[in-house]
């Protein structure tokens, strides 16, 4: 346990050190900025328009802001995993410090989830900073928080899930721009892998569709809890550090 | 302290260490010679634990390196060939990280890393950027890395590579300041530096072990005679050489004396003699009382360069030495028993 903090420890700071998690805190920030002006921009003026027209129509600022903001956000999460993940074990790698870690009294798991929870952490505080803008909205609105955090913890399984993924990738080379466009490919092939549902309906659609991490994030997105989303994502984060583990040892096997 | 028996890496093509077998004991500072590529690294890998051998054991401080490596971990230092630093890290707060890591906390952690920085002479870059840091310097911040859980054992892979003659003079006094209380092993292929730091030598090549012993039996060994270089000059007049050689193969014990090279007005001549004798005194006085002067005389003992050449076998330069001492292949091949494929 204490090892796991270590390294996560170490590997935090230096994602501080490295301009990166600075770079993608400003560019989330401002892109994600920019949708929620966007949103409530639009909100606002259908709001005006109503009343112009007298009409009461039912206005949700959960269903018309909150819900399509943080499925944005979603699909941001695919951008930003692999430039996360890609270093975690590559730089290491090319670096020659694995051989530190390898030689230390911890065990691969330790390392490995140090790491992966490092990258999570990462992921979330990202993520968590620009939801700064919903204040504006409790300010001025009234909307419902329990939804919108269940749908945060949808934004961050499906992060975690996909940085297990790319931890993985990572072990797999010492090339960071290879581990990242992979891990890139990654993503978005479990994102499109929802759309063959959509027109075919035998079972290896379904499966296939089943697979994609989309599918699973829509009803965090409605704000529903459901635990079967929630184990699908457990069981990928799991799989993702397993082979990650076993990657790790192959590597001592073979080099 | 470390025992390894039969110890064998196979790669998918190629056998990187071929049935390796030594000990090392406790205190002792022990070179790990072998021309590149020669599967040093590798053995110290698995030392490390990094990999796990393909067969044979290998224990350090009485754990076997693949059934316990957390213990054997906790008890080894090892400084990689490259220092294995984390680029944006300080100093300090690299060597703080690997601390915790080997398991150290609290004011303990402070103190070693104090020590460390004094001990390696890094205090004056504590706060610099290791990225930012010279190649010698870098090279001692992993020193510092690898001592600074006082480890049992010590495992440096080149430390002194890529250094220059300061740094690695005083990396080499670093080094031996550290045996007594730690067991070292140092890979290198830079025989003046085994001959100068180390206790013990291990020579391997193309992965099999060629010759295991300590550096003045192993200097020994290679030559079943002493021989001395002698400078003699006349008084007055000019050297007869030939009289010289007479003179002083007259002496009781001298095997052969070879005229060597004529400096000026002195000659150098190489004077052999058998074993166990000793002909300094009786060369001094026959020459001195024969009426020439000795300007110099001093045993030229082989160096390792001349036996590692031997004993891995196949270079010109053996070649070449055995061709020109008639006495040579008798004693070298005497200095290969346990190595007859360094032959081929």
């Amino acid at each position: 346990m204490r090892n796991i903090w270590i390294i996560c420890r170490r590997e935090l700071s230096s994602y501080f050190a490295s301009p990166i998690a600075w770079l993608l805190l400003t560019m989330y920030s401002i892109i994600f900025g920019f949708i929620f002006w966007n949103f409530v921009a639009e909100f606002v003026k259908q709001g005006m328009e109503m009343e112009m027209m007298g009409q009461m129509g039912p206005m949700n600022i959960n269903e018309q802001v909150i819900r399509p903001l943080l499925g944005t956000s979603s699909f941001l999460g695919l951008f930003m995993v692999p430039l996360i993940s890609m270093r975690l074990f590559a730089e290491e790698k090319r670096n020659g410090t694995i051989e530190l870690l390898a030689t230390s009294p911890v065990r691969d798991s330790e390392i490995i989830l140090g790491k992966w929870l490092a990258a999570t952490l990462l992921y979330c505080w990202i993520v968590l900073y620009a939801c700064i803008s919903f204040v504006f909205l409790f300010r001025y609105g009234n909307p419902d928080w329990k939804p919108m955090l269940v749908t945060l913890l949808g934004v961050f399984l499906q992060g975690a899930a996909l940085l297990a993924i790319g931890a993985f990738i990572s072990t797999l080379t010492k090339n960071q721009i290879i581990a990242g466009a992979l891990t890139f490919g990654a993503c978005l092939l479990l994102w499109v892998f929802s759309w063959v549902s959509s027109y075919n309906s035998a079972t290896w659609a379904q499966m296939l569709s089943y697979m994609a991490v989309i599918t699973h994030f829509d009803t965090f997105d409605r704000g529903l809890l459901s635990s079967k989303d929630a184990i699908y994502y457990l069981s990928v984060i799991f799989l993702g550090l397993f082979f990650t583990a076993r990657s790790m040892e192959s590597l001592r096997w073979r080099s | 302290m470390i025992t390894v028996t039969d110890l064998t890496k196979r790669y998918a093509r190629t056998t990187a260490v071929d049935h390796i077998s030594f000990s090392v004991s406790k205190g002792q500072i022990v070179g790990f010679l072998g021309p590149n590529g020669a599967g040093k690294t590798t053995t110290m890998r698995m030392l490390t634990c990094f990999f796990p051998p393909t067969s044979g054991k290998a224990t350090v401080a009485g754990f076997d390196v693949f059934e316990h490596p957390l213990e054997v971990k906790k008890r080894i230092g090892y400084l990689p060939e490259a220092p294995p630093l984390y680029i944006e890290m300080e100093t300090i707060e690299y060597l703080r990280f690997v601390g915790r890591l080997k398991g150290l906390a609290g004011a303990d952690l402070e103190k070693r890393v104090d020590y460390v920085c004094d001990r390696c002479a890094i205090a004056d870059v504590k706060n610099k950027l290791l990225g930012k840091l010279s190649k010698g310097y870098r090279q001692r911040v992993g020193l510092a890395q690898a001592i600074i859980h006082n480890p049992d054992v010590l495992i440096l892979d080149e430390p002194t590579a890529g250094l220059d003659p300061k740094q690695i003079i005083e990396t080499r006094e670093l080094i031996r300041s550290l045996a007594g209380d730690h067991t070292i092993i140092l890979s290198t292929h830079i025989l003046p530096e085994v001959e100068q730091t180390c206790e013990q030598v291990i020579i391997i090549d193309k992965g099999k072990l060629v010759a295991t012993d300590s550096v003045q039996n192993l200097q020994a060994r290679a030559r079943g005679v002493e021989s001395m270089l002698v400078e003699v000059a006349p008084r007055t007049g000019n050297l007869v050489t030939v009289v010289v050689q007479q003179r002083l193969a007259k002496i009781a014990g001298v095997s052969s004396v070879v005229l060597k090279e004529e400096r000026g007005r002195g000659s150098v001549f190489e004077v052999e003699s058998d074993q166990g004798k000793l002909v300094r005194g009786d060369l001094a006085r026959a020459i001195v009382e024969s009426g020439w002067d000795l300007n110099e005389l001093r045993p030229s003992a082989m160096s390792l360069e001349e036996i590692f050449l031997e004993l891995t076998g196949s270079d010109a330069a053996a070649a070449e030495r055995k061709s020109d001492q008639p006495g040579e292949p008798a004693t070298s091949k005497d200095a290969k028993p346990e190595a007859p494929e360094a032959e081929a």
